[in-house]
């Protein structure tokens, strides 16, 4: 099926030659940290983990979120899900791929990255994390493609497919439960130590996730003749908005204990990230912003009216991804480092060797969802239900009936 | 009660065990000091007669009998010079194996707002504490850092590091350090000394407590330059140096809400 | 067979290619000649024998640094009895201590980069 991403329009070529030469010139970038070290980036004795893990987590989130559609639609028959599933667990791969990507450039010494492999250690998350994210990736990759090669020669899928479906139900939410144990299982830093990290991950991938897909098959809409049908778009909407409500609830729990409590260990993190500590404010500002971001996207997702307006919703959902980026992109590590085992405040700042890695390694993880996703849209071009809506289709369906 | 909090202990443990979390088990360990048990260690003949050897390695620092700035630097040149550990300026990619800092910044969890005086004015020694439940080698995804069975020692594989620094995340006492850069060229090639190795940048390092000296029967770097300001001993000796420090005079631990139980004890 | 004329060509190029490593050397490049290795001058003997030495240096090493690393021991007990300290840098340095002659003449010549210097220090016999 691969064959069906080499045919492609000139503007898919630029394209892809885009996505390769920030991906180059990342790499570049990337051969500079090889030589020096990571001394060329941000991170500091005390703040020793920046914007790569910062990423990871971010992206973890997005991996797991494919379950939002393949749930409802496998256990609750939900058929609205099932033209948008493919685009979900393809978006799920690169997301992983990316993953990976970013625990590698993050490593001091990436040549001994199979060292995990070659001593394995069960006591260490890392090692967990390492197994569970390969896992779902093979995991998402071979459901995807059953599933699409069963779509192209128009037969139902093998049965004993169900088994892995569930398997990668129930995995989605052990990928990000495990990456929210590497920090909250971490004695001394007390941003990170508190029981509701992992259902917090859980609930805000569930609302970022989705997020970023429906605003990539909005621009799918607008680019091709696909079409994910305003049923499935509404109901994904619906799941952004109640998970994003019970993510900011989450929070909100987080900041009642620590100021309730007075425990000063507890509340230095938060007044650091919100109104700065020792005179250190550098991320104040980006902090309300995510605030702001995320009132803003309440505000227009609560109302069902405005929720499934198409023109407004796109808005909503970037303010979405915007807060929850900042919150647990950068919010979630320096929060953690902050204060320093000492009390005292280094404040990271991630370089442009740094940004530039960053940038490629999401050039290489659009470049990989772009090939999947020609592939699956070329296979529903071939079959002619590429502008197909699933409404369409069921109505048509009941009517048969 | 004390039977149903153990059952209860298990039972979170096993189900913990059961959804594939395999870092509970540690916390479910009894968090009191128990002497340790005899490991087999090193196999005959493979050490030296003289070597120093224990069952549990454990420091105490006598803060008031050390004298001053020089007497703090002597200390910390003494490992740092013998360890071949880089002086590289600026915070950033700084490396340290023991050096010093204020009493609010050492003992934060002992914050008050009338510190005697001299206390105020003091520094006091930070090094790895070398604990007996180490979050450090609880997370290291490849046993690059590990506890010797046979000593308690905590010490690093620099030949296995991986440098993914999740070691430093874990450890609350900030005792561990990046090699962001090579560190040879902050070296002074004058001052290398000959007997130990460098390390290559990408990989984590900390104090070790001396284990190449104790195999050659000498004492840490640090104590021996200390004239007596540090003790070091066998925890698990009741008629060590050590353990008669701490049967005659009050000492603290750092953050030892924690769990951790470090090796290293202060006397004010 | 379907476009014989593109795949045949194709699988002969990627045998040759593979297959170069084996057979390139032997037909361009003239023999290969042992270096000659600078060996300590008071000494004509090394832990163990010279053959051996030859070919399982690198495993005694590797061995070594996981005896002394993690299970401190410190000590060697050669097959003639003798005792020697496990250490690159205090015992075989202190013997071969001109690297650029011995060591590295030989690695480089294989073509093979150890990165044990990068930690350990070179040889003092060099630094005079």
């Amino acid at each position: 099926m691969l064959e069906k991403a080499l045919k492609g329009s000139p503007g898919y070529w630029i394209w892809l030659l885009v996505l390769g030469g920030i991906a180059s010139i990342g790499m570049l970038a990337y051969v500079v940290q090889l030589n020096m070290g990571l001394t060329v980036t941000g991170m500091s004795r005390d703040v020793s983990w920046g914007f790569y893990i910062a990423q990871l987590t971010y992206l973890v989130g997005v991996a797991a979120s494919a379950v939002m559609l393949v749930l409802p639609a496998y256990f609750h028959h939900y058929k609205a899900f099932k033209k948008i599933i493919i685009l979900g667990e393809f978006l799920a791969i690169a997301s992983v791929a990316m993953c990976i990507l970013f625990v590698t450039v993050d490593l001091g010494q990436p040549q001994r990255l199979f060292n995990v492999v070659l001593h394995p250690t069960p006591n260490s998350v890392l090692f967990w994390d390492m197994v569970v994210l390969n896992v779902y990736m093979f995991l998402n990759l071979f459901i995807g493609w059953v599933t699409l090669e069963s779509e192209r020669n128009r037969v139902a899928p093998p049965h004993w497919l169900k088994y892995f479906i569930y398997l990668s139900i129930i995995w989605a939410f052990s990928i990000h439960t495990v990456t929210a144990f590497l920090y909250a299982g971490l004695p001394g830093r007390h941003y990170w130590l508190t029981a509701i990290m992992a259902a917090r991950f859980l609930a805000s991938a569930f609302a970022s996730g989705p997020a970023i897909l429906l605003l990539l098959v909005f621009l799918l809409q607008k680019i091709t003749e696909f079409r994910a049908g305003d049923k499935a778009i509404n109901t994904v909407a619906t799941i952004i908005t109640y998970a994003m409500c019970v993510n900011i609830f989450f929070y909100l729990l987080e900041i009642f204990t620590a100021y309730y409590s007075g425990i000063p260990g507890h509340q230095h993190p938060i007044t650091y990230l919100f109104s700065g500590l020792h005179g250190f404010d550098q991320w104040v500002p980006y902090m309300w912003v995510a605030v702001a971001g995320a009132a803003l996207s309440l505000v227009l997702l609560i109302p069902a009216k405005i929720r499934y307006n198409h023109t407004v919703l796109p808005y909503a959902l970037g303010l979405l991804v915007l807060a929850t980026y900042i919150d647990k992109g950068i919010g979630l590590i320096v929060g953690g480092f902050t204060p320093t085992p000492f009390e005292t405040v280094t404040e990271y700042v991630p370089t442009i060797p740094e940004l530039m890695i960053t940038v490629g390694v999401y050039a290489i993880g659009a470049l990989i969802l772009t090939v999947l996703w020609k592939v699956a849209l070329e296979v529903k071009r071939d079959l002619g239900t590429i502008g197909e809506k699933p409404e369409d289709v069921e109505k048509l369906y009941v009517s048969k009936l | 009660m004390s039977k149903t909090r153990r059952d209860f202990l298990k039972i979170a443990g096993m189900s913990a065990l059961g959804l594939g979390c395999s870092a509970l088990p540690a916390a479910a360990a009894d968090p009191g000091h128990a002497p340790r048990k005899a490991a087999q260690g090193p196999a005959p003949g493979t050490l030296p007669d003289n070597a120093l050897t224990a069952t549990h390695w454990a420091m105490v620092i006598f803060t008031r009998r050390i004298k001053g700035p020089e007497h703090f630097d002597h200390i910390i040149n003494a490992c740092h010079q013998y360890h071949n550990v880089p002086e590289i300026p600026g915070h950033k990619d700084e490396i340290k194996w023991i050096w010093t800092d204020s009493f609010n910044h050492t003992f934060p969890e002992k914050e008050t707002h009338f510190l005697a005086q001299d206390l105020e004015m003091m520094d006091f020694l930070l090094l790895c504490n070398h604990c007996e439940n180490p979050p450090c080698v609880r997370v290291c995804p490849t046993k690059a850092t590990f506890q010797r069975d046979h000593d308690g020692i905590v010490i690093m594989d620099m030949h296995r590091c991986i440098g993914c620094r999740f070691c430093m995340a874990a450890c609350p006492y900030g005792a561990r350090s990046f090699n962001f850069a090579n560190p040879r060229p902050y070296i002074d090639g004058a001052k290398l000394n000959p007997d130990y190795p460098t390390r290559m940048r990408g990989v984590v390092e900390k104090c070790n407590f001396c284990a190449e000296r104790l195999a050659k029967g000498q004492m840490p770097a640090c104590v021996e330059a200390s004239e007596g300001a540090m003790l070091f001993g066998d925890l698990d000796d009741p008629n060590s140096e050590v353990r008669k420090a701490l049967r005659e005079n009050f000492s603290i631990r750092r953050k030892t809400t924690l769990g951790t139980q470090p090796s290293v004890y202060y006397i004010i | 067979m379907y476009n014989a004329k593109y795949i045949v060509p194709g699988i002969v190029v990627f045998l040759i290619l593979a297959t170069l490593p084996f057979w390139w050397s032997s037909i361009f490049v003239a023999g290969y000649d042992s270096p000659e290795l600078a060996l300590p001058a008071d000494k004509d003997q090394c832990i163990e024998s010279a053959e051996f030495m030859k070919a399982n240096h690198m495993q005694i090493l590797d061995e070594w640094r996981d005896q002394v690393v993690r299970d401190g021991e410190r000590l060697y007990t050669a097959t003639d009895g003798k005792i020697w300290e496990m250490s690159l840098q205090n015992t075989c340095m202190d013997c071969h201590s001109n690297k650029e002659e011995f060591c590295d003449k030989c690695h480089d010549t294989t073509s093979v980069s150890p990165y044990c210097w990068e930690c350990h220090l070179a040889p003092r016999g060099n630094e005079q």
